[in-house]
């Protein structure tokens, strides 16, 4: 009779175990901080629909002391969301072959991290230029 | 001569005619500079239990029997020395995500049969009689799968993957390295039997990026990449078939 008695260990708190999950785990947590913000967006997208005088009352909760500090806390989240993202991209693009030289990890980091503060600065380059 | 140095190795145990659960027990154990943690394991076996079971061969980092999870990460004991821990005490597990058979050995009938699965065999697209000659391979068309050769079933990337056990038939970051690399190869035509594993439930849409199974793999294969790339190969398969009938899933 077979003595093996194969024993399975409990997957309970296994994103404590590491600090590499903690890391993933607030990657993903931080993501929840998008969506709030895109929420607090909609909202404002909806207030403007609804008249002036709704669009100025969200204006005006918008620069509420306790609006301010969420959209403090919400820029931090955002932030390290958006630097744990890039530091993911040499895992899920294909690999990059330029020249015959496979591209390094480190730049297809840097590269993706150009492309967002390019985009992000001609995007508030054209708001900008459209609010004025 | 310079004092012999005694290190502290904790190591988890589980004798399954015995035990109803793994404990931990501390063996001290004289160490030189140049001794791995494989060295200190057997250190123990040799002279203070001999029942201690764990896998190992070559000492090299090449044969991919001794993982362990030292300290929490998991290695290959081989390749890991004592020294870098000292004077804190090591820990020693089994392999985490597998289950544990005895001691410091786990169970890997799942990962066989995952290995099975994926077919990891070129099957020509044309098979050809010995007098039609060799398959013709450029070193172009060798340099795009070249990296994921280098697996040695080490499963380390499974023992750093938490899908693996949250998920149990999840194929894996090694095996899923192991499908891509036949798939990358310009001798092979089974890519759409092997994309409907890949892209099946058990497939690469169980990885969500954790991206830990290549960080750990001592051979730098880069499994997380090979199952990310494949989530883009199963999208790109599911949504051309609409133009293309005759390619792509089924």
């Amino acid at each position: 009779m077979s003595k093996r008695r194969p024993y399975v260990r409990s997957m309970d708190g296994w994103w404590k175990k590491n600090p590499y999950y903690v890391e993933y785990m607030v990657h993903e947590g931080t993501a929840l901080f998008v969506i709030a913000y895109t929420l607090v967006l909609t909202v404002g997208v909806v207030r403007l629909g609804q008249g002036e005088a709704a669009w100025n009352g969200w204006l005006e909760a918008m620069q509420s002391p306790l609006s301010i500090i969420f959209h403090l806390v919400l820029l931090a989240a955002i932030a390290y969301h958006a630097f744990t993202w890039f530091k993911l991209f040499p895992l899920t693009t294909p690999p990059l072959v330029l020249q015959g030289k496979k591209v390094e990890p480190c730049a297809i980091v840097r590269a993706g991290w150009t492309a967002g503060v390019v985009a992000a600065l001609a995007l508030l380059v054209i708001v900008w230029g459209i609010a004025a | 001569m310079s004092e012999q140095k005694i290190i502290e190795i904790e190591v988890l145990r589980y004798l399954p005619e015995s035990d109803q659960a793994p404990h931990s027990e501390v063996y001290k154990v004289p160490f030189t500079d140049d001794m791995s943690v494989l060295q200190g394991v057997q250190y123990i076996k040799d002279n203070f239990d001999g029942s201690l079971t764990f896998r190992w061969s070559c000492r090299m980092a090449i044969c991919g029997s001794c993982g362990m999870m030292i300290n929490g990460i998991p290695k290959l004991s081989c390749e890991t020395f004592i020294r870098d821990y000292y004077p804190q005490r090591i820990s020693v597990e089994a392999l985490a995500h597998f289950p544990i058979e005895k001691d410091l050995v786990v169970d890997l009938s799942g990962f066989i049969e995952k290995l099975e699965a994926i077919q990891p065999y070129i099957i020509p697209k044309e098979p050809r009689t010995v007098e039609e000659g060799e398959y013709i391979q450029t070193p172009a068309q060798f340099a795009e799968y070249i990296q994921y050769t280098s697996c040695i079933n080490c499963v380390l990337c499974y023992a750093a993957c938490p899908h693996t056990a949250l998920s149990p038939d999840f194929i894996g970051p090694g095996a899923m390295a192991l499908l891509h690399r036949y798939n990358m190869d310009s001798r092979d035509g089974g890519k759409a039997q092997r994309m409907e594993l890949a892209a099946s439930e058990d497939g690469v849409y169980n990885c969500s990026a954790v991206g830990y199974c290549s960080e750990v793999c001592p051979k730098k294969v880069d499994p997380g990449n090979a199952v990310n790339i494949n989530k883009i190969n199963a999208g790109m398969d599911y949504f051309l078939r609409f133009l293309s009938p005759k390619g792509g899933a089924k």
